[in-house]
């Protein structure tokens, strides 16, 4: 290239992309940092503020189903004497606000920030005394276990022994365990999400529900030793595998074993 | 025989020089010959010499590859020793260890067909079949020969002897099954044991697995208890699975107005809205106990066969036939709950005799073990007349078996 | 099956109580260099097992290789499948895990609806009541010595029936009935078979290193009480799985005093026919075609279309049963209802079959046609030639007689004729044969003859 048709300064070839770099590292600096939730920082659910903001958040984004106070309507159910546990988990996982109202209610990305949902469960919590959003020591720690054999006679017969979950009746299903945070794992045994049976602290004790927690952790920190767990769903996905790769690729291998050398 | 599309006659009934019976088949007389073998085509490491010492080093290569496969199998083993409590360390031993003996085995295959294929003289050959089926010479002489022996024995001809010889054939190996009774202790009627469970009147319900006993105010609309009975937990250890194989037991509640009672006394089995039901299935016997909190419907996950709470677990769908038996439950004066007697009907799946009462028999002990009968060996009871009197006899007073060995 | 206390590597088993078989197998999998690999090699290579039987055995069958004289041999050939099954079915159920645990626990269910004796082979079975302490013992012994040897000797069996008989052979030029061509088994076909060993040895090696299965440790110990959602058997036994589940509702009756369980006797005896079915058939086959001679050159599929399409029939029969035993696994993952699922393959069991083999027949008929024009108009080039009058006709070019043998080969069926016996009747079993025959044969193509061939060849040189 010519030296004396080269470009300097802001004329320069690359002076177009560094302009772009600046101005998304500005943008998004700026974004993060005027979005940056307070996830750590504990709420504290009896102060009238954080009740305050929850009633106004509840107004604009459950009301219309749940009822004004919360009493209910036709399309959602009376939420007064659900606890705090109840709205940290269904907002909390994005269940709610449901999409429509049914027996269902998927998981789906989180509608509202962490300080919100709190505030939610504040108001919420206010109406009437529940189950509260358990604390980090019930969650963690644990006995692996007991834990398992808990939610092998408790919780399998629905979520899956590996918790790869399962059919319900009539299109319903018990989700999967996998990165289901372990304070929703405890509010979910405890509150009874939908047609999930509720185990109080009388069915499952809060040791109960810790154990049970340290058991799902285990296995998501601990992957398969046997390799890949193929959704961990059993004979079905082990079988449909073989099949397909095993059986199909030595049906590959004899095609080649068979044909004449070229 | 048979035209041919075109409507010509010019098919004939030929019989092929085996002298076989054609059958449907259809040999027509103007058929085309066997052209005889293709030319050989030549394969190009036969053409090319540079191709054939290419795949011969790739062979060799693949050979070497399946040693170093081999070594490195070993050194896997060594290298990634499992540590306690370790899975990850399962994981990569498991992971080096198989993939390098895989490549040792896939290398020799690959070398093995390769070689075969490509580098081995690709000469094929041509063998004769002889007929499987004998020569018509051989054929009539092995019927001449059973004829004979035949004759001489006079199997056909005394028949008395030829029955007396399949009697004591026929009759020989039914000892030996026989003995197969005793795979299965001599003193216990299956039928019996299948009609009762440990349940009795006074048992407390206790939690599954601990043993705990179960306060009515404890279970809550929506909750679900897996229980068990008092006592299970302190049974021997051989016996402990056989009991709670028909005495698990599910305990819900609802509200009394949304349970539907055919009979005061169903209702009666209940308390307050707390409802307790057989968990084994009726189908073929898989634990039920997937229970949904708001349709009130419980569901076999073995072959989805669905029980409705609200309706004294009727059937809803599925293969199960029958509804799942409720234990009749009430509370102690200390508030646990109690059941008042055992099922009133054989809980798990069907089975032959099950509709057979034991009318004239007395309830049970609390123990499995002692609840024994004695009988003669083989006493089938589907045989017998409904009535129980002559199979029960237990011993009341010592509460102890005596046992037919 | 004394209990034990589990004290091995596997930390969320530490403690339970199980028995020694569950036990040991933990061990294996986390104490044992290599025993997980082991494990799994034993087990991937199980379902391959099954499933290379099957596929084997449809070969077979698609192409007609269990003719004269090699009924017997389809006959022991089945009966491996079934023992194969079995093996199975005993050692999936040795580590006294949860699911298999259950499995058994639908065994003695089923066993127990069989009248008259089913109580009786239970109790036998279990040692008394279900689960006892006898079963794990007793499959083990039947896994490891009793099945192993049948299935040996059946094999022995098989293989020397393989070499009395000479292998079949396709149809081909140079090929007949009277001759077998091909590598001999040395060198070259030992050095292709050994390293088919060494290829399919390796390919579970490398599925087995890298793909969880059977992890027992999720399961945990068998207890009656527990239950996974996503209870299945092992693959091969699904189709008596599905069965079962495929029943509608409701179907007992007390009779006579006693529990007729028609929701367990009916999926039984349906599977006991299906596989009674596939076993005769030979002999079925046999019976309606009345043909003695031996047959050592295959059958392409296409020429054999009703066979095909009732073994196409046969495949969605057992497909559909298989996909029963799934049906949960299928509402979740497709968003569906399992009521829907099980409701659809209901009626897919009836119809499916019927629907496959009309398509299966009528495909093969057509692809016979397409021989027959080829050998008789022969192939496209897709050279376009512009005739003088201005007519454009795309080129075709005549099959080399190589080519052309394969295609006019094979062997030609034509229904039987009712014809009165030497006594001057003809017999209802006459009948239904004639029947059955025309069933078979009465929609055929014929192979073109060499007059045919002339005529065509005078005709398109016009």
């Amino acid at each position: 290239m010519n030296r004396q048709n080269r470009k300097t300064g802001r004329r320069s070839p690359v002076a177009s992309v560094a302009l772009l770099l600046v101005g998304l590292l500005a943008t998004g600096g700026a974004y993060a940092a005027f979005t940056a939730s307070t996830a750590s920082a504990s709420v504290d659910l009896s102060s009238p503020e954080v009740i305050n903001q929850g009633q106004k958040l509840f107004a604009a984004n459950c009301a219309t189903c749940h009822g004004q106070q919360a009493q209910g309507t036709q399309n959602g159910p009376s939420l007064i004497g659900v606890g705090a546990a109840s709205v940290d988990f269904q907002v909390g996982t994005g269940r709610m606000p449901m999409q429509a109202s049914g027996p269902q209610a998927p998981s789906k990305p989180v509608q509202f920030e962490d300080a919100q949902i709190k505030a939610l469960a504040a108001y919420v919590a206010s109406l009437a005394p529940g189950p509260a959003i358990p604390s980090e020591s019930q969650i963690s720690g644990g006995d692996v276990a007991a834990g398992g054999e808990l939610f092998r006679i408790n919780c399998a017969m629905c979520h899956n022994v590996a918790g790869a979950g399962g059919a319900l009746t009539e299109g319903k299903y018990a989700p999967v365990l996998k990165g289901v945070a372990p304070v929703h794992v405890y509010e979910a045994m405890l509150t009874g999400p939908q047609n999930m049976p509720a185990f109080n602290d009388l069915n499952l004790t809060p040791e109960d529900k810790q154990n049970i927690i340290a058991y799902l952790q285990y296995n998501e920190q601990n992957p398969s030793a046997g390799g890949l767990e193929l959704g961990s769903l059993g004979p079905v996905s082990e079988g449909l595998f073989l099949w397909i790769f095993g059986l199909g690729g030595i049906v590959a291998l004899t095609v080649w074993i068979t044909a004449k050398s070229n | 025989m048979a035209t041919n599309e075109h409507g010509s006659s010019d098919v004939v009934p030929v019989t092929p020089s085996s002298g076989a019976v054609v059958g449907t088949g259809v040999v027509p007389a103007d058929a085309f010959e066997n052209p005889g073998l293709p030319p050989h085509r030549p394969r190009v490491t036969d053409l090319d010499p540079k191709k054939k010492k290419r795949a011969a080093r790739f062979i060799v290569a693949m050979f070497w590859l399946s040693v170093l496969g081999s070594v490195s199998a070993i050194f896997a083993y060594m290298f990634y020793p499992i540590e306690d409590g370790s899975i990850s360390s399962v994981r990569l031993n498991t992971l080096f260890v198989g993939l390098s003996i895989a490549l040792s085995l896939l290398a020799i295959g690959i070398a093995a067909v390769h070689w075969g294929k490509a580098v081995m003289a690709d000469k094929e050959g041509v063998d004769e079949r002889h007929p499987v089926r004998g020569t018509a010479a051989t054929r009539s002489r092995a019927v001449e020969i059973f004829k004979e022996a035949d004759e001489e024995s006079g199997f056909s001809r005394r028949t008395l002897i030829r029955g007396g010889l399949i009697a004591s054939l026929v009759a020989f190996p039914l000892p030996a099954i026989a003995l197969f009774r005793g795979l299965a202790p001599m003193d216990v009627d299956p039928n019996t044991e299948l009609k009762h469970t440990m349940w009795k009147k006074g048992l407390r319900l206790t939690q599954d697995p601990t043993g705990t006993p179960i306060k009515a105010a404890d279970v809550t609309i929506g909750s679900a208890f897996q229980v068990i009975p008092e006592g299970l937990v302190d049974l021997p250890e051989h016996e402990k699975l056989d009991a709670k194989a028909k005495a698990a037991v599910l305990l819900v509640r609802l509200k009394p107005e949304d349970l539907h009672w055919t009979s005061k006394e169903r209702e009666s089995w209940s308390y307050d809205g707390i409802v307790a039901y057989s968990k084994i299935c009726t189908h073929v016997g898989c634990p039920v106990a997937l229970y949904e909190q708001q349709t009130h419907h419980l569901l076999c996950p073995c072959h989805q066969s669905q029980f409705d709470i609200a309706n004294e677990c009727k059937v809803i769908f599925g293969p199960a036939a029958r509804p799942l038996p409720q234990l009749p439950i009430t509370v102690d004066s200390e508030g646990y709950l109690v059941a008042t007697s055992d099922f009133t009907q054989p809980v798990g799946p069907s089975f032959w005799e099950r509709s057979t009462t034991c009318a004239s028999h007395p309830h049970h002990r609390k123990r499995v073990s002692s609840h024994l009968h004695r009988t003669t060996w083989m006493s089938a009871p589907a045989f017998q007349a409904p009535s129980r009197s002559s199979v029960a006899r237990s011993s009341p007073t010592t509460g102890r078996s005596s046992s037919v060995r | 099956m004394t209990p034990v206390e589990y004290a091995g590597s596997y930390v969320p088993l530490r403690g339970v109580e199980m028995s020694a078989a569950m036990s040991s197998t933990l061990d294996i999998s986390f104490d044992i260099r290599g025993g997980l690999l082991m494990r799994q090699i034993h087990h991937w290579a199980a379902l391959l097992f099954v499933a290379a039987i099957g596929l084997h055995m449809l070969r077979v069958f698609f192409t007609g290789a269990f003719r004269k004289p090699r009924e017997l041999n389809w006959a022991i050939g089945f009966v491996l499948f079934v023992l194969a099954m079995a093996e199975g079915f005993t050692g999936y159920s040795l580590p006294d895990d949860l699911l298999s645990g259950n499995g058994l626990r639908i065994i003695d269910g089923m066993l127990n609806a069989v009248p008259v004796v089913g109580t009786w082979i239970t109790f036998l079975l279990f040692g008394g009541e279900f689960p006892g302490n006898d079963i794990v013992g007793r499959l083990y012994t039947l896994h490891i010595l009793l099945l192993p040897a049948m299935v040996l000797i059946f094999i022995v069996l098989h293989l020397m029936f393989v070499v009395i008989h000479k292998h079949t052979q396709y149809p081909g030029p140079g090929k007949t009935e009277q001759n077998v061509v091909g590598y001999p088994v040395l060198p070259v076909y030992a050095a292709k078979a050994g390293g088919f060993f060494f290829l399919v040895f390796g390919v579970v090696a490398l599925i087995a290193a890298t793909v969880t299965i059977n992890p027992i440790w999720n399961y945990g110990p068998y207890d009656p009480s527990p239950v996974s959602a996503g209870t299945q058997p092992d693959w091969y036994i699904g189709f008596a799985d599905g069965a079962l589940r495929l029943m509608p509702p409701g179907l007992e009756t007390v009779w006579l005093g006693y529990t007729w369980s028609w929701n367990i006797l009916i999926p039984m005896l349906v599977l006991v026919v299906f596989l009674l079915l596939a076993f005769i058939y030979p002999y079925v086959e046999a019976w309606v075609t009345g043909d003695k001679r031996e047959h050592h050159l295959l059958d392409r599929p296409r020429n054999a279309p009703v066979r095909t399409a009732i073994g196409a029939a046969g495949v969605t029969f057992y497909a559909v049963l298989w996909a029963g035993a799934s049906s949960d696994i299928i509402a979740t993952h497709f968003k569906v209802t399992m009521e829907g699922v099980i409701n659809t393959l209901q009626a897919l069991l009836i119809l499916g079959p019927v629907i496959a083999f009309m398509i299966t027949k009528r495909v093969c008929l057509a692809l016979q046609k397409k021989d027959r024009e080829m050998v008789l108009h022969g192939f496209e080039t897709g050279r376009i030639v512009r005739l003088p009058g201005g007519e454009f006709v795309e080129v075709h070019e005549q099959l080399d007689e190589y080519t052309r043998w394969q295609l006019v080969s094979f062997n030609d069926n034509a229904p039987l004729q009712l014809k009165p016996n030497p006594l001057g009747k003809i017999t209802a079993s006459a009948r239904f044969r004639v029947a059955m025959s025309r069933f078979f044969f009465e929609d055929r193509i014929a192979p073109v003859s060499t007059k045919e061939y002339q005529a065509a060849l005078e005709h398109s040189s016009h």
